[in-house]
């Protein structure tokens, strides 16, 4: 399947008013349905050049170089899902509001496709009679909310920036196969932030590794982990700490 | 010898829900205990209990052979020594490193003020910095090495027990590394006995000789860590293990996946 990329960042560099690099000389394509996995440690410039991808740059950060080419709308989850969303707002009238203006629906229609993305991404029943403010929710229902905001726009390419860093280890499992099973049944393209290789190496086909705003190995995520070239890399994988198998397990 | 630290039946209830529900426990001399469970479960109450800052309903504490009260004397806040996740809150941004240190040092009276500067480039040499941070503010370094310093603050008052409640979750995962590192490091030279609380499982499995399972404000597991990786006891132990993610599973057979530590 290989078709024209949907996604090319070329050349891409990001500073600050003041002149100070933050991202330099960034380049990848992304193809239909392929996922892609940034990681590298915080200050890195794995956010700033997806929230580039989106026009979202935060205020004093300009885009200096390069150019960003995509055919298909994207959409972004983010990290801390209690932010991303509107606390005096019930979610699925969030939702129904987002799938009224950008899939131009009428008002019921929306609040109708709302509940099928809520029962898509496993949130409960109780919804549909009963709606509820995100404080209401707990974390990992919050963030499941936020990706079903993300899939309301019906992107080509869905941008996750640390979805499962705030969320306890069982939570993050679920969030992660529910993703990966969205991704088969609909089909989107992905790229995902995380400083967790093992999660970006179960997600990714392919892996860029970032350092100070400059991407310093990409390739294969297998390719990458079994015979990393650049040092960082090498640390990165050895900072993944181990734990022993565990009996009896499948 | 009695165990450093015997936790005996101990609740806390804030209004209708119960936190902690009837808590025992034992730590053993130079041992580490590492206490883990989801948000929610009763980690950080459980060890604010044991550092005073919070009173059980129910239920005794004792620290060696001394009954650790409500009212506690100025050594027993001594001994119990506890260090913040989030480092940049814990340090106090208006003071110097060298009031830092000199407070705790002074305080508890463990030199004399002559000696203060003297102990004060020891405890930056023990955790591996250089002895003109003493000149600097909080914000000048890294969340490393605020870590750090919050643990050579700790250190100072030489505590029978230290407890960490989630020291690396904030860091980022090299860095979580070194400090990981540091803190074994400490616990042979200092023979310290740890409480080291975390969510996540591969930093209990770096730095734990035992591993206790909280849940819902309960004990589920105590067990040894070698157990407790390989053969949990109970069901949830079990989940909680499946669920950290790994490196895929044909990766193993690439000669990779040799235990480092």
């Amino acid at each position: 399947m290989s078709t024209s990329p949907i996604l090319e960042v070329e050349a891409l560099s990001l500073s600050t008013k003041s002149n100070q690099k933050l991202v330099q000389d960034v380049h990848f394509s992304l193809g239909r349905g392929e996922s892609l996995g940034l990681v590298g440690e915080s200050g890195s410039g794995k956010s700033l050049t997806l929230r580039s991808i989106l026009g979202l740059l935060p205020s004093g950060v300009e885009q200096t170089g390069g150019s960003i080419r995509s055919d298909v709308s994207s959409a972004m989850v983010f990290q801390d899902p209690r932010g991303a969303l509107d606390p005096l707002c019930t979610v699925v009238k969030q939702l129904a509001e987002v799938v009224y203006y950008r899939q131009k629906l009428s008002r019921k229609a929306s609040r109708v496709a709302a509940l099928e993305l809520l029962e898509l991404l496993g949130l409960p029943d109780s919804l549909k009679r009963e709606d509820r403010y995100p404080s209401q929710l707990s974390g990992g229902q919050c963030q499941r909310v936020v990706i079903a905001l993300a899939l309301a726009c019906k992107p080509g390419i869905l941008l996750c920036d640390e979805p499962t860093t705030a969320l306890d280890v069982t939570v993050q499992q679920q969030i992660i196969e529910t993703i990966t099973r969205l991704q088969r049944e609909l089909g989107f393209a992905m790229v995902f932030v995380t400083h967790n290789l093992a999660i970006a190496a179960t997600l990714c086909s392919k892996l860029c590794v970032m350092k100070q705003g400059r991407i310093v190995e990409h390739g294969d995520s297998l390719a990458i982990l079994q015979n990393p070239q650049n040092p960082y890399t090498q640390m990165l994988i050895n900072s993944v700490l181990p734990l022993p198998e565990l009996e009896g397990s499948e | 010898m009695e165990p450093a630290l015997q936790i005996q039946n101990v609740s806390v209830r804030y209004g209708d829900f119960t936190a902690l529900d009837h808590i025992e426990l034992k730590l053993q001399h130079h041992t580490t205990l590492g206490l883990v469970g989801e948000s929610g479960s009763g980690k950080s109450t459980l060890a604010r209990v044991i550092a005073g800052l919070i009173t059980p309903d129910e239920g005794q504490m004792l620290l060696g052979n001394q009954t650790l009260k409500k009212k506690r004397s100025r050594e027993q806040y001594k001994n119990i020594q506890m260090i913040f996740q989030n480092p940049d809150a814990s340090l106090n941004p208006k003071h110097s490193i060298r009031q830092i240190l000199a407070e705790a040092l002074l305080f508890h009276r463990i030199v004399d003020r002559s000696q203060v500067e003297k102990r004060s480039r020891e405890l930056l040499a023990r955790v591996q910095l250089e002895s003109k941070a003493l000149d600097k503010y909080p914000h000048e370094f890294s969340g490393g090495q605020r870590q750090r310093i919050a643990i050579a603050r700790a250190i100072s008052v030489e505590p029978s027990l230290l407890i960490a409640d989630e020291p690396t979750s904030a860091l980022d995962v090299s860095v979580q590394l070194s400090v990981l590192e540091l803190f074994n490091s400490l616990k042979r030279e200092l023979n310290l006995t740890l409480l080291f609380i975390s969510h996540d499982l591969g930093v209990i499995h770096a730095i734990s000789d035992t591993v206790a399972v909280m849940r819902q404000g309960q004990l589920v597991e105590v067990s040894p860590k070698e157990q407790f990786f390989t053969r949990p006891e109970s069901s949830y132990s079990r989940k909680l293990l499946s669920a950290v993610p790994k490196m895929p599973k044909s990766i193993s057979s690439g000669g990779l996946y040799e235990p480092t530590l």
